[in-house]
């Protein structure tokens, strides 16, 4: 019946091509069942993966091995690791909610998988003589779903922290309740300027749209990645990306120095587990959403399209979308190997009252721009238009009057400052020694021959 | 979703995984319903109506409106939920809803209400739509759903949209001024005068003494020791019973002084 009514339909894009939204939904039902799997096999081995990579890229920046017994390069730690969190008891706390207490996990985990839907991994190719778009499925509001899954999966986080009648957990899923609807918020400002440029709101038309720059003005060349075309946007996205996913230095659903577990601390075994899953698979997501949206999707980048005509053909661009999906993830470690955690009110008054009034000016200048290019002003008019505005910045900026600055007060005055019975302090011309063990212990080194190395 | 079901809409008819969906999430919208004006508590009465409201998400997507269903999920189930969870939860979850009634004949009076009301509004919605020749999806859709939206908010209702946004700003503000608490000057202690008070003279900046440190027992009601050998009351919560030590407890450990 449905193939008799989609007689008239345009033909298929053809292989290699930008899939657009009519080669969507056409699949017969045993490679969507393909597709739905390799999604999900994907996520978990990205999952498994990442959470070695982290912990192996956090112990060379702590100079430290990291794991390194299970399997080649400790590959199979996390594997082990999730085999024996599953065995593990279950404890079901006196007080929890029952339903809601085994429900929350299940909320977290379906989300997450959920949103990972309408991720474009590459162009059309041929899948046991199929022609077919390599991305499970594309709709009209698909970068909307993405925002939907996350939104639903507070849900799990709060209901979980709820459920387990303590106190901690209970304050852990306050927090982040509060922490995701504030960085949602700048998140989903933060796509506004890609849909502008864009002209849609898929995420394979997306894709397409950073195919190739444009040109501003009839003649200033423009990049073809919005990474670069909406730099102000992307940042956002970026900090706003650390805050959606509760990782360092955002962290402050779980932190333990305060709230011990924060919202899983009453979680065991496999519950546990599916948290832990929802929170790496969540970083996968906002990391390959950033890759679409931002750096150019599955495409490969200038140097080497130049090099290599095909790099965008066939099934090649599922690597190129893996390894910008990897770089991204990296960041998300770097990050948490190098920042404290902010104190909650400052992280708050980032979201509030930066993140978003930035991003509101800057979609309002965005959208002036686009105004401008498309009126039927001239060159020189629409370079007024704008030239004009942003003098009158700048000159407002430069000439501002600025607060009168306090002369800084030398050390010996501060310390002339201290009331009396103040707590001592060292003296100002201490000289600290230089440790004679740790003399001994270079010389000692020095002196070890390179081949017995190993056994140190 | 798909475009076979968009050409099935625009001619009248109902898809069959229409009819699926609907007769499956149709239940559950109800069951919803129900379940938030029964459940006892608070917080599951919050959860039963979020299982309505995705079911309307749901059907608004399926009836190839997916922009208004996606925002039905995010900004009704996302956000608006997730706030009175929010309130809910700070509430306690173990106050339940009494079910004496305070006021005589309230049931009644409530069942009487809430059937009239549906009525109006039933008939209100019915006799505004009476007569109305709908276009058709294609027509409504044919430069995109998200399109045709942007086109009557920003042109026909633009209006309608602005008067409507500033009653919610009205609202906002209004609600920011009722929470909102006059301070009386120099009540709000910042950080750096948190800092100057802490290490100002006489008082010790440093963290406490742990119970059990430098002591000859383990247990927490045993106060630490400072170097000099006396007992630092600082280390033992006021909560605990005090308790007479043993003098094995109280003598210097045989290591000392070696």
């Amino acid at each position: 019946m449905i193939l008799s009514l989609l007689s008239d339909v345009p033909p298929l894009t053809p292989l290699g091509g930008d899939p657009t939204l009519e080669d969507f939904g056409k699949d017969p039902w045993w490679i969507v069942l393909i597709k739905v799997l390799a999604v999900f096999v994907f996520l978990v081995v990205m999952t498994l993966f990442t959470i070695w990579y982290e912990r192996r890229v956090v112990a060379r920046m702590q100079v430290r091995p990291g794991p390194n017994r299970h399997g080649p390069f400790g590959l199979l730690q996390s594997l082990a690791d999730g085999l024996k969190l599953a065995f593990k008891e279950d404890i079901m706390p006196l007080k929890a909610d029952k339903i809601v207490f085994f429900i929350a996990p299940v909320i977290s985990t379906v989300c997450a998988f959920t949103a990972f839907a309408i991720i474009p991994f590459g162009p059309m190719v041929s899948m046991f003589g199929v022609k077919t778009p390599m991305q499970l499925t594309d709709i009209p509001v698909a970068v909307l779903l993405v925002l939907a899954c996350s939104g639903m999966g507070i849900y799990g986080i709060v209901l979980g922290g709820w459920a387990s009648g303590s106190t901690y957990p209970l304050l852990g899923g306050l927090r982040s309740s509060a922490q995701l609807i504030s960085y949602e918020v700048a998140m989903g400002l933060s796509f506004v300027a890609v849909f502008m440029t864009a002209g849609t709101m898929s995420t394979s038309g997306i894709v397409a749209a950073q195919a190739h720059g444009g040109e501003a003005f009839g003649w200033l060349p423009t990049p073809g990645w919005f990474a670069l075309l909406l730099l102000p946007s992307f940042v956002i996205y970026s900090i706003s990306a650390v805050g959606e996913t509760n990782r360092a230095p955002f962290d402050l659903p779980e932190a333990e120095s305060e709230l011990v577990g924060g919202f899983h601390t009453e979680y065991s075994s496999l519950k546990f587990a599916l948290f832990f899953l929802a929170e790496y698979i969540n970083m996968v997501t906002v990391s390959a959403l950033c890759t679409t949206l931002f750096l150019g999707g599955w495409r490969a980048p200038a140097p080497i399209t130049t090099v290599w005509a095909g790099a965008n053909s066939g099934w090649w661009p599922l690597l190129w979308f893996t390894i910008k999906v990897l770089l991204l993830l990296f960041v998300f470690v770097w990050l948490r190997g190098t920042l404290p955690r902010l104190r909650y009110d400052q992280f708050m008054r980032f979201g509030w009252k930066v993140l978003i009034p930035v991003n509101l000016v800057w979609i309002l200048a965005l959208a002036g721009l686009k105004v401008a290019q498309k009126s039927s002003y001239s060159t020189t008019d629409k370079l007024m238009f704008v030239g004009v505005p942003l003098a009158v910045i700048i000159l407002l900026a430069l000439f501002w009057p600025a607060k009168a600055e306090e002369e800084p007060k030398t050390v010996q005055e501060q310390v002339a400052e201290r009331p009396e019975g103040s707590f001592p302090l060292p003296p100002m011309d201490l000289q600290v020694p230089v440790s004679p063990r740790a003399k001994r212990l270079t010389a000692e080194r020095e002196t070890v021959p390179a081949s017995t190395e190993k056994e140190v | 979703m798909t475009l076979a079901t968009e050409v099935l809409a625009a001619a009248g008819q109902v898809g069959t995984g229409e009819k699926v969906v609907f007769f499956i999430l149709a239940p559950l919208a109800v069951v919803g319903a129900l379940g938030m004006v029964i459940a006892r508590n608070a917080v599951h009465s919050a959860l039963w109506l979020v299982l309505t409201m995705l079911s309307l998400g749901v059907f608004y997507i399926v009836q190839t409106g997916p922009f208004i269903g996606m925002v039905q999920i995010i900004v009704y189930t996302g956000a608006i939920m997730m706030l009175f969870l929010f309130v809910l939860m700070l509430v306690g979850r173990d106050a339940s809803d009494s079910v004496i009634e305070t006021l005589r004949g309230q049931k009644v009076a409530a069942i009487i209400l809430g059937v009239g009301l549906a009525g109006l509004l039933g008939f209100g919605v019915y006799e505004a739509t009476r007569g109305i020749v709908p276009v058709g999806l294609e027509g409504a859709n044919a430069a995109g759903n998200v399109q045709g939206i942007a086109k009557l908010l920003f042109t026909k209702y633009v209006w309608v949209f602005e008067v409507t946004s500033a009653l919610l700003i009205t609202a906002a503000v209004g609600a920011m001024l009722l929470a909102h608490r006059e301070r009386a000057a120099g009540e709000r202690v910042g950080q750096v005068a948190m800092m100057k008070d802490r290490f100002r003279p006489g008082n010790y900046p440093g963290p406490k003494p742990g119970p059990g440190v430098f002591a000859n027992s383990t247990s927490v009601a045993t106060p630490a020791k400072l170097p000099d050998g006396t007992p630092a009351e600082r280390s033992i919560s006021p909560i605990l019973p005090t308790r007479e030590l043993t003098a094995a407890e109280i003598a210097n450990k045989p290591t000392e002084g070696k």
